[in-house]
């Protein structure tokens, strides 16, 4: 008996009883869908995960201020400003690691353009920063070295500031005041996105340290030259490690601090928090699809159970098939393929809904998903070998059937 | 010549628990290409297991069966299949057709089995059909046919590969006399044309369509009787002719 007419008599038998064919299915199509859509969703939280920390760069360090130890009482975070420009410079200059070190003033502050205005993040920084930060303009261009040593009053927008000022107009050679200080608009910074904490990266904008400290921030920053903080972009090729190893050398050797005392700054290594939240959400979608091919397995044992009926139903059937010439691997391939068919079929449907509500998650709740060509192969081949597996006993019972018993089956 | 169907002191013995049950207890019986023989005897007479053992449905406990020059008492399962594929076709008194499955289909369903192509199939199924006047219901289902079509699909099925041999149980048990007795004319008809029939009957009227009859009793072959060929179509045709014209 050929594929073709084996196929054929499978469809056909599965034809007879259609409710309880569909039914039957019901659980294998549960099982795909709910593997492909739980793939989705973990898939797209990690990509998501991923283009963090590609807005941020993944080999960015942070470093801040740290805190003040006075009378015993440790103050938080910044509550004194330690680190300094010049900290910047020397981590540049010293380390070879260091592919770009910008300090950063920061400061927040009102900024108008005609009759508009706009609450934003003021940052005061070097030629060097667009770089640490792997950050493009999107039109104009950026702080060059001149503009830095001359003090000038000009400005690189973030998105979220362009827009709010100048809508859908090109703000290049415009000129904004910022806390009062005219600047000219020399460029629009690419869009950034949201930061892993939601903050929105895109709302800033970029000046000189040296016009921030003199003409727009000015305060206890102007003494010391103390930054914030400073952004340091370690070279892709290095390990991170040892650069924030010598980092924290070069800086405690420069702030004069003895063995037995802490370091009076930050080294925050974003990509280990990006790492482990990445990590979190494959966790989380191994999980998810762990308990969703819990619901394939009960799906194959329901085949099972159907197939079992259905030998015992059709016994004479198989007696007569076999009075007429069918061998036991006939009977065989003819219930395995009917199992895989019925298997198959349900992960085809199983497919479509599982795409079907990733679509839908994706849509209405607005969160993102990625259907996976090869959980989608994998969810087919798997539906298959379930039919297979789950299909063999049942099949194996009716071609071990003695035809005379069959025959005689009532 | 051998014969067709050649038994030497044949046994059959289940085991039902503790029990042993001698079905059959050394049947030894020779057929010949050709011939026409009923197997009569009252239930639990072992004339169902002799069946069996002939149809290579069942192995003989000891003992010998060659069918065709071949013997057959101590094949594979496949091998056995393969034999009932190719030498034999049989008729059941349930009919035992695939529901839902057109005649067609029903008829070819042997041929699937001994590896026809489709078209090939086809083709001789029809021809079947059609040899027992049915051409025109190929596409019926059996719950679309009367009683006697549906035994006469049965029959095209048991003939489409061209067997040597037609074994029928109880084939008109099912069916009104008058249908039963146009069952009966088909097989005679083509025991004529040369194929062996052997049917297994309780009822006398219809072992009188025989040549031969055995008897069984208690797992023995006890009677072998031969009417002439000639009274046996003479008894035929006028029980047939009774049947046609009073319709009870």
């Amino acid at each position: 008996m050929n594929f073709w007419a084996t196929l054929r008599a499978a469809l056909a038998a599965l034809r007879v009883n259609k409710l309880r064919s569909a039914l039957t299915m019901l659980g294998i199509i549960i099982g795909v869908g709910a593997v492909i859509a739980m793939v989705a969703v973990g898939a797209g939280a990690q990509a998501r995960v991923e283009d963090q920390i590609k807005s941020l760069g993944s080999n960015l360090i942070i470093i801040m201020s740290g805190n003040l130890t006075s009378g015993g009482v440790r103050m938080g975070f910044g509550s004194q400003m330690t680190i300094t420009e010049d900290d910047a410079y020397a981590l540049q200059r010293e380390i070879p690691t260091v592919h770009a070190a910008a300090p950063v003033l920061r400061g927040s502050g009102q900024v108008v353009f005609g009759n508009s205005n706009w609450a934003t993040q003021i940052h005061g920084t070097t030629a060097d920063y667009l770089e640490a930060r792997q950050w493009q303009v999107a039109s104009g261009r950026p702080l060059d070295q001149g503009m830095i040593d001359a003090g000038a009053k000009v400005v690189l927008l973030g998105q979220t500031v362009a827009k709010s000022l100048f809508g859908e107009a090109d703000p290049v050679g415009e000129t904004i005041r910022i806390r009062r200080v005219p600047h000219e608009v020399i460029g629009v910074l690419e869009r950034k996105g949201q930061s892993m904490v939601g903050q929105d990266q895109d709302d800033v904008v970029l000046i000189p340290i040296t016009t921030a400290r003199k003409r727009v921030l000015g305060g206890q920053q102007v003494k010391n030259r103390n930054v914030g903080s400073i952004s340091v972009r370690v070279r892709d090729d290095v390990d991170m490690g040892p650069a924030e190893q010598e980092m924290r050398d070069l800086l405690r050797q420069r702030h004069k601090l003895s063995a037995n005392q802490e370091d009076d700054f930050f080294l925050r290594n974003l990509s280990e928090v990006l790492a482990a939240q990445e990590a979190s959400s494959r966790v989380l979608a191994l999980l998810l699809a762990a308990i969703a091919s819990v619901s394939l397995v009960v799906g194959g044992i329901g085949i099972m159970n159907i197939m079992l009926v259905s030998v015992t139903e059709r016994t004479r059937e198989i007696g007569l098939r076999m009075a007429v010439g069918a061998r036991g691997r006939d009977i065989l391939t003819q219930f395995l393929v009917e199992a895989v068919t019925l298997a198959l079929i349900g992960g085809l449907i199983g497919i479509v809904v599982g795409a079907a509500v990733s679509f839908g998650v994706g849509h209405f709740a607005e969160w993102r998903t990625e259907v996976n060509p090869a959980s989608v192969l994998l969810a087919f081949g798997f539906s298959g070998a379930i039919g297979v597996f789950f299909g063999f006993y049942p099949a194996r019972k009716a071609a071990r059937l003695a035809p005379i018993d069959a025959l005689r089956h009532e | 010549m051998s014969a067709l169907i050649e038994t030497r002191d044949v046994t059959k013995v289940y085991h039902l628990g503790e029990t042993q049950v001698h079905a059959l207890a050394g049947v030894t019986a020779d057929i010949q290409e050709g011939e026409f023989v009923a197997v009569m005897g009252p239930s639990g007479s072992g004339k169902s297991t002799f069946m069996n053992l002939l149809g290579c449905l069942d192995v003989p406990t000891s003992g010998s069966y060659r069918l065709a020059g071949e013997d057959v008492s101590s094949l594979t399962s496949d091998a056995l299949a393969g034999i009932r594929n190719r030498l034999i076709g049989f008729v059941f008194q349930q009919f035992n057709l695939l529901p839902r499955t057109s005649a067609l289909a029903n008829v070819e369903l042997p041929l699937l089995y001994a590896g026809i192509a489709a078209s090939e199939r086809q083709e001789r199924a029809h021809a079947k059909l059609a040899q027992v006047g049915l051409a025109e219901r190929a596409d019926h289902h059996p719950a679309q046919l009367s009683g006697g079509q549906q035994q006469r699909v049965a029959i095209a099925r048991a003939l489409v590969n061209d067997p040597k041999l037609i074994l029928a149980d109880e084939p008109t048990g099912a069916l009104d006399s008058a249908t039963g007795v146009e069952v009966m004319s088909l097989l005679q008809e083509l025991n004529r044309s040369g194929i062996t029939v052997v049917l297994v009957t309780h009822e006398h009227d219809i072992a009188e369509y025989a040549a031969r009859l055995l008897g069984f009793r208690d797992g023995k072959l006890v009677s072998d009787t031969k009417s002439s060929p000639a009274d046996a179509f003479a008894q035929a045709a006028a029980r047939h002719a009774a049947a046609v014209r009073a319709p009870a």
